[in-house]
């Protein structure tokens, strides 16, 4: 919700990481979704992106996946995303987003 | 008269008042020198007071000075010009001028002259301010007039879409634009524009515009209508005004234009052939009564675009002073756009033209008419449910997060039309990005500048009309964004906002009005998703 702080919090899932982002996914979360990117690809594996607790993302906070998924190419990782409602899955398809990371439907094997 | 002679020794101060003394000093009738007398030349050149009786040129300024009773003038010069003079008629005591005298009142000239340079140059300047502070206000006054006689919405019909644009020069010439209801899925659209700039444009266009209506309800031949408001107007325009306009009725069930042209601009129509004039002849309005307008026909098919242009795009130079012309904006008209792109690619083709930062000419309007692919109810949709209802309207300040306010606001306002949920989350999308632009490029985040939210609908869609005050910059065209480029680094990760909104909603209409961007959503409330 509005006000309400946004977190991005990292854990190892599986053979990977996940970060479980909570509240508005726009340009003020960029410091803290970077941040936990490294942390979570520093344990190797795939990193997913979990949206379950995400209320708003825009168009800043599509630049900020963006951004995540252009150093992830770099480094040859892996990412996902988990927790999408259906419209932001139609944003992510939109955007093309989904043609460079997995979208998980339900939680993701081996979880 | 000066009297430079000096008080004699013991005189005193304070005398016993006397009888009635004889008057001591007498005003010299102000002579005026014109440019080009030969007395001019005579007091550039002497380089101190001229005695008038050794003045061997003549003139009828020298006569009358000298019958006057003038008998020196000291040249009040500054950097070589004439700035006035002081005339001296004979000393009380009747004894000449001496050496000292003159020498006393060149002196006093040589210092007075720049004095009066500065006086002169402030009061030009006053005169001048004043004059540009009644320019300006007549122009607030004409721009005032122009804006509130304006449509102030977009007719929306299923199956078309209309489009306007209209941007003031500084000077505000009489161009104007309206549509018209007719029922009976009829529209009426005219374009005009009056010669003439400033306050008597605008007068004539409001009266104009108010006869066009009139007759317009009156009759539905564009021919029968505008031979009218020649009528009624000769009358009442002042002479060397008239006023250039094409009406045309726009049948909206079949497509078909039926039009008139009082010496405007011809109408282009951009088919899957090509693009067409629209001819049809008649004189101006205003001009001369009697006159007889020609009628002609044309049928706008699906996927066909009507372009109503005034001169000011046509007649507006490059830096190289050649004129825009019709063959380019013809060219323009013919390139493929979606939907209203076509108003934001020509205005944008005539900004690259005039140049940067080069003052616009006159004013510039365009009316675009465009039938979309499939229009079978329009006449149905437009006929019968004609009005608008307006569910919501408020203001927020421009400040960053605000547009979740804008979004919950217009979610609890549309909750009664019962919206899918897919339809719903689009619009929340659509209006965060749309009011969120607002905030930043329209406004900067200037907390004391307010973005105006709007939601209308009719039966079949729902319009959220966004507002900001930002009139001054042109808004972005909505491009799609290279993801490639992006995650390769060779692009910002941002720009994503324009182009979400283009895909959320089912048309975006975009026009700058008088200082003000407004951003049109429309969603379509027909058929399931």
């Amino acid at each position: 919700m509005p006000g309400e702080e946004f977190t991005a919090r990292v854990t190892r899932k599986g053979s990977g990481s996940a970060i479980v982002l909570a509240g508005t996914v726009d340009k003020n979360a960029k410091e803290l979704i970077d941040t936990a990117y490294e942390e979570a690809s520093r344990g190797g594996g795939e990193v997913i992106l979990d949206f379950n607790d995400v209320d708003y993302i825009n168009s800043t906070g599509i630049a900020v996946i963006v951004g995540i998924l252009a150093m992830a190419r770099a480094q040859g990782q892996e990412v996902g995303a988990i927790g999408l409602t259906d419209h932001y899955r139609e944003v992510f398809r939109i955007t093309r987003l989904s043609d460079f990371m997995h979208i998980y439907e339900e939680s993701p094997s081996g979880s | 008269m000066p009297q430079l002679g000096r008080r004699r020794r013991g005189e005193r101060l304070e005398e016993a008042p006397a009888p009635e003394p004889p008057p001591r000093t007498r005003l010299i009738d102000p002579v005026e020198i014109p440019q080009g007398d030969p007395l001019e030349s005579v007091l550039l050149s002497a380089g101190g007071p001229v005695e008038i009786s050794s003045v061997e040129a003549d003139s009828e300024t020298i006569t009358r000075l000298r019958e006057a009773g003038v008998e020196l003038v000291v040249p009040l010069i500054g950097q070589g010009e004439l700035l006035g003079a002081l005339y001296l008629s004979t000393r009380l005591s009747d004894q000449p001028y001496s050496s000292d005298d003159r020498r006393l009142l060149g002196s006093l000239a040589s210092q007075v002259a720049p004095a009066m340079k500065v006086a002169q140059l402030v009061r030009e300047q006053q005169v001048e301010a004043k004059e540009r502070e009644r320019i300006d206000q007549e122009l607030r006054v004409a721009a005032l007039i122009q804006q509130t006689l304006l449509p102030k919405e977009l007719p929306a019909i299923k199956g078309w879409g209309v489009d306007a644009f209209y941007r003031p020069a500084r000077a505000v010439g009489g161009d104007f634009y309206d549509f018209i209801e007719l029922g009976g899925g009829k529209l009426g659209v005219i374009i005009g524009d009056v010669t003439d700039k400033g306050v008597p444009a605008a007068l004539v266009m409001a009266t104009c515009r108010s006869m066009l209506r009139s007759a317009a309800q009156g009759h539905d031949s564009p021919a029968v209508v505008l031979a009218e408001v020649n009528e009624n107007l000769v009358p009442q325009i002042p002479p060397s005004m008239f006023v250039t306009c094409l009406y045309a009725i726009v049948d909206t069930a079949v497509g078909e234009v039926v039009f008139a042209n009082a010496g405007h601009n011809l109408p282009y129509v951009r088919t899957s052939s090509g693009v067409i004039e629209l001819r049809a002849t008649g004189m101006p309005l205003g001009l001369m009564a009697g006159m007889d307008y020609e009628e002609k026909t044309h049928r706008l098919e699906h996927g066909d675009v009507m372009v109503l242009t005034s001169d000011g795009i046509t007649e507006a130079h490059n830096p190289e002073r050649e004129m825009y012309g019709f063959a380019r904006l013809m060219g323009q008209v013919a390139k493929k756009t979606k939907g209203d792109d076509l108003v934001a690619s020509l205005v944008g083709d005539l900004e690259k033209w005039s140049g940067p930062g080069a003052e616009q000419e006159d004013d510039i309007t365009l009316v675009v008419v465009r039938r979309t692919a499939s229009a079978e109810r329009s006449a149905a949709a437009f006929g019968d449910h004609p009005e608008e209802k307006r569910l919501v309207s408020f203001r927020l300040p421009s400040v960053e997060g605000n547009e979740r306010l804008a979004i919950d606001t217009v979610v609890e306002a549309v909750a009664p039309l019962g919206l899918s949920q897919t339809r719903l989350e689009r619009l929340k999308t659509a209006v965060g990005e749309t009011v969120m632009n607002a905030i930043e490029h329209g406004n900067h985040n200037d907390p004391a500048l307010d973005v105006g939210v709007e939601v209308s609908t009719t039966v079949s869609s729902l319009t959220i009309r966004v507002s900001d005050q930002g009139g001054g910059t042109e808004m972005p065209d909505a491009e799609t964004p290279d993801i490639e480029a992006k995650l390769a680094g060779e692009q910002t990760p941002r720009g994503w906002g324009l182009f979400l909104v283009a895909e959320m909603v089912d048309e975006v209409r975009r026009s700058t009005d008088n200082g003000a961007h407004v951003v049109e959503l429309v969603i379509n409330r027909e058929g399931d998703i």
